[in-house]
């Protein structure tokens, strides 16, 4: 392995990890009741693919894949389906989505492993079989692990695999190393053979001396081709384009996948649910969950898929003085609206919060341009112009300072002497600049719809016509029954069988409408009076 | 706007405001001690003056702008701004000179701006300038050296020069830049009027080659503290060294050398303290590396060829003008655009 790499910025806040890397990872009890979101991953939501009271073993698929970018959702143990209905799910602003409640009957009745022989079958095989059993990204982003090994080019130059685990409190990543290296290490031997991968090397922070130490063992006990590196341990190291990086001096460049430049990075648990899925045929039905912060005994929990965070926190005890719970870690999670969400795939710590532990944030100073957040920045941003600019709503020249490369990991906030919430002044602006460009895009796509609607009738029209004045040539000229009439009648058919002025855009709404109404009474008249001539006929 | 109360991050290491400032503060005590002890006590009623004209300059903005007073007012940046003031007035200035000067800072340079953070120029420099234009003559008259006195009052007298009406004569002496500039006028020679007037030092003036020292000692203690970087302090000094080391070497009688315009006048609290004021200065490395260059370029130019003594606090205000452009020409390439042309 050739030297390590740097990233620019970079921040070093305290770390909080020992409290819960003292005891082992622990299986909870079950809840009274788990609610499984069918929406835990990026991409479509998966379908209902169980009734109500229905019985269903652990692993059963009780959610179907649906469309291109999805995954399966299975049951984490077994029991009754109790409802199939929206419950509250975990994101920020305490969104409800569709959940499958299950009421575990205690018996822990398992269907039968599905293990794949994945060496003797076609890659895209492998790959279904992956969504089926549910496997996304662990790391955070969720996203469907078989749509990343698919994407990627012929041959990929780097697996990097990611045990940095970097954000303070959360550990969920070092017990699962320290505990089921050889696990993890299978996994990626897997994913560089399906990719394939020239290299895989896993990269872990020089704070978790004991995972290091699993990792590598397991790592030479498997042949040595996996290479487990110690990255300096600076948070947002464990970010995918800080890894890669670090690894391998790499800067991927805006607007780019690291694909595309022959890196692809997994974390460490999903290459361990890779290996689980394929090898011992098991969907992805648990996580490990770090319960810390304000509880009597923070720990790791091997957490079933739709447990309610509440009673992890019971069984880790949650002491008097908590003041809310946070789902991920301090610098980038999100407070929880209430502690009856249930853990999802992409849940890795739950934080319970006390004033001690969190003081309320101190007042918001004007910013003094210190550019701290400049030198703290790992995207190598301007935060304070950026403030500037989200603050006065100049969201061109926010886009201008490059707002969308912003990573959101907070290092910024971290050391403003004014206390100036960063970040939420860069969400804000991004979530305006989001909703004004489905705004123009609604209007764009209105404006088409009346131009089509406005040329289809143009064409109809004239179509009409055009059939109307063949038949009038064909036909012996009629008898003239009422003259006056008949005159008035031969020259509405000129006029249809006129060819139709060229429609133009400008033309407001109204006076489209207004002339498809005119169009519509002249089309009846002209059905009435060949339905006559008929009639003479 | 809707900002979420409390976001992530949750955790926080800042430095608070008023952190940053108290050590600004320390690190201007060396050298109010080295003014005190070269120059006598009237420096401690002036930097009084300046800072309770300061506050209450600031009180009253921040109730006219309907701006709770107290978390403002104890960010201790407006003592900053007229501790600085005081600083560069000549210490015997009439007490309502020096409160008017850092009544304009305060209101004109700071809150019709916006106050703190948005202000374009160092306002301590904006009252240094209003007060040269406006009493040219009285911003001249510094008080000699207390050796070169014949009888120095006592510490009281000392202290009430400010409001005393105007420094006697026999108190008073021109500075040594502007010793040289009147001298190298006459003409002579820079080593005959170094050597004939008492004003000059070892390399500096007399007394003022020590208190440049002291912004010395303290400038690189906001340095170690990280309160400043090293580009803008390096920058100005280097340039202005630079220049005046090259003029001296190219006319020797009509230019003194660098360590001269190194230790004399504001150099030393213009690197340190003025040039590297964040609100007024640009942001980007490369910028302040332009900006404190170009600073100490102008300073040394106005000294030598202007028509004021010193330049420092004009450079700066120069310099100020042009932060937007420079800033906004030299941002980085951020992560992900290396290689791009801008």
């Amino acid at each position: 392995m050739a030297g390590l790499f740097k990233f620019f910025g970079g921040v070093h806040p305290p770390e909080h990890k020992a409290q819960s890397t003292r005891l082992p990872i622990a299986r909870p009890s079950l809840p009274p009741r788990l609610f499984v979101p069918l929406h835990q991953h990026i991409g479509n939501h998966a379908k209902p693919a169980v009734r109500v009271d229905e019985v269903v073993l652990r692993g059963q698929m009780i959610g179907e894949a649906q469309g291109r970018i999805s995954v399966a959702v299975h049951a984490p143990c077994s029991g009754t389906v109790r409802g199939i209905a929206p419950a509250l799910v975990p994101h920020p602003s305490g969104l409800s989505d569709l959940c499958i409640e299950i009421e575990p009957d205690h018996r822990d009745a398992a269907i039968e492993a599905r293990p794949l022989d994945w060496r003797g079958v076609p890659r895209a095989t492998v790959f279904d079989h992956l969504r089926q059993m549910g496997v996304a990204g662990l790391g955070g982003a969720v996203f469907p692990t078989y749509a990343k090994l698919a994407g990627a080019p012929r041959v990929l130059d780097t697996l990097v695999i990611n045990g940095a685990e970097c954000e303070p409190f959360i550990t969920c990543d070092d017990l699962l190393m320290r505990e089921r290296a050889a696990e993890i290490i299978a996994g990626t031997l897997i994913m560089g053979e399906l990719l394939p991968a020239r290299r895989v090397v896993v990269g872990i922070e020089d704070n978790k001396p004991q995972a290091l130490a699993a990792m590598d063992a397991a790592a030479r006990q498997a042949g040595g081709a996996v290479v487990v590196v110690a990255v300096p341990t600076i948070y947002p190291g464990g970010g995918a384009k800080q890894l890669i990086r670090v690894l391998t001096g790499i800067e991927v460049p805006t607007g780019q996948r690291s694909t595309e430049l022959g890196v692809q990075c997994f974390n460490v648990a999903t290459a361990s649910s890779v290996w689980r899925a394929l090898v011992r045929g098991e969907a992805l039905t648990h996580r490990i969950v770090t319960v810390t912060g304000n509880v009597r005994e923070p720990r790791n929990y091997e957490a079933p898929l739709g447990t309610p965070i509440a009673h992890l926190l019971a069984q880790a005890g949650e002491l008097p003085g908590t003041t809310g719970f946070i789902m991920g870690g301090p610098m980038m999670g999100f407070e929880l609206p209430a502690a009856e969400v249930p853990v999802v795939k992409a849940s890795n710590c739950v934080i319970a919060k006390s004033a001690a532990l969190f003081p309320p944030p101190a007042p918001e100073l004007p910013c003094i341009r210190c550019t701290r957040c400049v030198t703290a920045c790992p995207a190598e941003l301007t935060p304070h112009e950026l403030y500037w600019f989200a603050k006065s709503r100049n969201f061109g020249k926010a886009q201008e300072y490059a707002l969308f490369d912003c990573i959101e990991c907070g290092a910024c906030a971290y050391v403003c002497p004014s206390n100036i919430p960063l970040v939420s002044y860069f969400r804000f602006a991004k979530s305006e600049i989001w909703a004004r460009e489905r705004e123009k895009n609604a209007a764009d796509d209105a404006r088409e719809r009346h131009e089509a609607r406005a040329a289809r009738l143009e064409r109809d029209k004239q179509e009409r016509a055009e059939k109307l004045a063949a038949k009038t040539a064909a036909a012996a000229p009629p008898p003239p029954s009422s003259p006056a009439s008949s005159a008035r009648d031969t020259a509405l058919v000129r006029t249809l069988s006129a060819p139709a002025a060229p429609v133009t855009p400008t033309r407001s709404p109204d006076e489209g409408a207004s002339r498809a109404d005119e169009l519509e009474t002249d089309r009846a008249r002209l059905r009435e009076l060949a339905e006559q001539k008929h009639e003479h006929g | 706007m809707n900002i979420t109360p409390h976001a992530s991050p949750y955790l926080t290491d800042a430095t608070p405001v008023p952190r940053i400032m108290g050590q600004v503060l320390l690190a201007l005590v060396p050298a109010i001690v080295a003014q005190v002890y070269f120059f006598g006590w009237a420096i401690v009623s002036s930097l009084g003056v300046a800072t309770l004209g300061a506050l209450v300059a600031e009180a009253l903005m921040l109730k006219f702008r309907r701006v709770p007073a107290a978390p403002f007012l104890a960010d201790l940046s407006v003592v900053v701004t007229a501790w600085l003031i005081a600083l560069s007035l000549p210490p015997t200035l009439p007490w309502w000179m020096n409160a008017l000067g850092v009544g304009f800072a305060v209101v004109v340079g700071k809150h019709l701006y916006g106050g703190l953070g948005n202000n374009p120029f160092n306002p301590a420099m904006i009252a240094y300038a209003v007060l040269i234009i406006a009493f040219p003559a009285q911003m001249t008259r510094w008080p000699a050296p207390l050796a070169l006195q014949s009888a120095p009052p006592g510490i009281l007298e000392q202290l009430l020069l400010p409001f005393s009406g105007g420094l006697p004569d026999a108190m008073s002496m021109a500075t040594p830049l502007d010793t040289l500039k009147t001298q190298l006028a006459m003409p002579r020679s820079v080593d005959a009027v170094r050597q004939a007037q008492p004003i000059f030092g070892q390399a500096g003036g007399r007394g003022g080659e020590w208190i440049a020292l002291a912004y010395l000692v303290g400038g690189l203690f906001l340095l170690a503290r990280r309160i400043i970087t090293w580009r803008v302090p390096v920058s100005f000094l280097g340039a202005l060294f630079g220049l005046a080391a090259l003029l001296h070497f190219l006319a020797p009688t009509r230019h003194a050398d660098g360590l001269f315009h190194l230790l004399a006048g504001a150099s030393m609290v213009g690197a340190f303290f003025i040039a590297t004021d964040p609100v007024s200065g640009p942001t980007t490395r490369r910028g302040q590396l332009l900006f404190g260059a170009g600073v100490g370029l102008l300073a040394y130019l106005i000294r030598a060829f202007g028509g004021y003594p010193d330049g420092v606090a004009f450079a700066v205000l120069l310099g100020n003008c042009c932060v937007p452009l420079i800033d906004m020409y030299t941002r980085p390439p951020s992560f992900g655009h290396k290689g791009e042309r801008r």
